[in-house]
């Protein structure tokens, strides 16, 4: 109690530091992951767009969690995240990239999404056409990636803007302003770009909770990746005093609080569905019973919702300095687990089949999004300096 | 006749938050273990200036969590498929899936049991006198004032050098609590 608050000073990217050269190493790492993708097109087309799909997807998770979590700070009015707050701002600032990065889904439209073909579509497709049809596909899309882009550079250039111009809270008056209308915008189009990107891929099948369920899976990748990216910059020296315990406490308790969220979602997709046994909207789930997808279908429950939440229910794990950052890693592990198997059983092939160029694209894919991550993070200070609640944020304590 | 009042414990009153937390540091560090706080509202960071172990309520919440989640799965299957089977909708007879619902809702609801009663029972409630209430002082904790009670019972208690501890502490009061 009223310990004197120290201003961190570690917070500029020392050029000698090995996070401010992340940006070659992730275009690097991306480059080699892209063109081990598609080196072998000529014969492996549609499995290596579902490959691209699925990496793409799950990137984008991230960048999406990171800005859902930024808009909620300003929503709440939260306090405790300002020292870890920029980590977040910097992924969503990666949005308006993701748009260079869905042009392989752009083009790959015919391989993915077989409503696509308006000249042999079924009756049912034919009655879903006034949705699912190309303009309005590409109308929609246009949309997502607008919004994404306007909230990402505005809520990043408020933000940053308070680091030269200290304290000024009528700039962060005018985030709380703006996070409302964001909230409705962001959950407007994060759940018809996981309609129209992931769900959609089965045409016939359809659930209301899939959005949410995306967006369950996006804040665990979120939360896992500002959890290691918090580690790895105090691994690099930076941050010493500013991130604490208490906040990878808190840290650890989204991560649990959403693996139970998940959980709870994806039960109730399923429940419904298994309970009604129509078949229109069994085939999600017949699909991915068959071709070796059953080992992941039964495993998912158990090593993406049983073994996490009794390894971060306990509150020692969550303030531990390694059990925390292995939660995180485990975490993000079973996030990116949780897409491919969103996406590739759509391939049509046997499971884990060429699951060597589904981990070119997740490097490819992850490499850009790290290499976009890493310049950004280059331009700003590490946290944000200028937000008027930093010293609550560095005295934050968990009781 | 009544019996001659015994001496319960030593009662130190202080004006403030901060004034209260410095104290409890420094009866920790003398060594009580039969002593508390009280406070007009929570002050945070107290439990540890009076070095408290963490609670073992957790540990109660996970045990009623999955004696409910266990009881509610096992009665379920136990009812469906041995006592008295009867087939819904063509699903198998231990269908787990069905019975997620009311697995989750007990579970909870074991949990819920088993904080609310753990606490009662770790509070030692309910309790409805405790000596300090016969103290005038006292009844000002729930408006301004801050006080600490150390009980006659702990081993090191001693009228006159546990007095000399809270006045060293700042206390603005020191009475005997009796019992």
């Amino acid at each position: 109690m009223a310990h004197e608050i120290k201003i961190p000073e570690d917070v500029d990217l020392p050029a000698s530091s090995l996070w401010s050269k992340l940006w070659i190493i992730g275009a690097g790492v991306g480059a080699l992951g892209l063109v081990g993708t598609f080196a072998t097109y000529s014969s492996n087309q549609k499995h290596i767009y579902h490959s691209y799909l699925f990496a793409f997807m799950t990137m984008l998770s991230i960048a999406l969690g990171c800005l859902a979590f930024v808009i909620i700070q300003h929503v709440v009015r939260a306090g405790w995240s300002a020292v870890i707050r920029r980590i977040a701002e910097n992924a969503m600032m990666t949005l308006p990239v993701f748009v260079l990065l869905f042009i392989p889904v752009y083009v790959g439209v015919h391989d993915l999404y077989h409503w696509s073909h308006a000249e042999s579509l079924d009756d049912i497709l034919k009655a879903k056409a006034p949705y699912l049809n190309m303009e309005f596909w590409r109308i929609r899309a246009v949309v997502y990636f607008v919004i994404w882009g306007v909230l990402a550079v505005f809520f990043y250039r408020k933000s940053t803007a308070q680091d030269d111009n200290q304290k000024d809270p009528s700039l962060t008056r005018s985030m709380w302003k703006a996070s409302g209308v964001a909230v409705l915008l962001f959950g407007l189009s994060q759940t018809f770009a996981s309609f129209d990107w992931l769900m959609s891929e089965q045409p016939h099948w359809y659930s209301t909770m899939f959005g949410v369920y995306y967006f369950a899976g996006s804040m665990l990748g979120a939360y896992a990746f500002m959890t290691l990216v918090a580690k790895g910059l105090q691994k690099g020296g930076l941050l010493k005093t500013a991130i604490t315990t208490e906040h990878y406490h808190d840290l650890g308790k989204f991560l649990f609080g959403h693996t139970v969220f998940w959980a709870y979602i994806g039960f109730s997709q399923f429940f419904l569905i298994w309970y009604a046994n129509i078949p229109e909207e069994t085939e999600f789930f017949i699909h991915r019973l068959h071709h070796g997808w059953e080992t992941v279908s039964y495993a998912l429950p158990l090593v993406h919702f049983f073994i996490p939440f009794f390894f971060l229910l306990s509150r020692h794990v969550k303030r531990h300095p390694t059990g925390i950052l292995v939660g995180a890693f485990y975490v993000m592990a079973m996030h990116i687990l949780d897409v491919w198997w969103l996406v590739m059983p759509n391939a049509g092939g046997h499971m884990g089949e060429k699951i060597w160029i589904d981990a070119c694209a997740l490097l490819g894919v992850g490499g850009a999004f790290l290499a976009v991550f890493g310049f950004v993070m280059n331009r700003h200070k590490l946290i944000a300096i200028g937000d008027p609640r930093l010293e609550e944020s560095l005295a934050h304590e968990n009781y | 006749m009544a019996k001659p009042p015994r001496t319960w414990g030593l009662l130190a009153q202080y004006e403030s938050a901060a004034d209260i937390y410095k104290a409890c540091e420094k009866v920790r560090d003398a060594g009580y273990s039969k002593w508390d706080a009280h406070t007009p509202f929570p002050v945070h960071g107290l439990d540890k200036a009076m070095g408290d172990k963490p609670s073992p309520l957790p540990w109660m919440v996970l045990g009623g969590g999955l004696t409910g989640g266990t009881f509610a799965m096992s009665f379920m299957i136990w009812v469906n498929a041995f006592d008295y089977p009867l087939n819904i909708g063509g699903k198998p007879l231990a269908s787990v899936p069905a019975f997620i619902p009311v697995t989750f809702e007990l579970t909870v609801l074991f949990s819920v049991f088993a904080c609310f009663f753990g606490l009662w029972f770790l509070c030692r409630l309910p309790q409805l006198f405790h000596p300090a209430f016969a103290n005038k002082a006292f009844a000002r904790v729930t408006d301004d004032k801050f006080f600490i009670i150390i009980e006659a019972a702990d081993s090191k208690f001693d009228k006159s050098n546990t007095r000399t501890l809270l006045e060293q502490t700042g206390a603005t009061l020191i009475e005997e609590v009796e019992d």
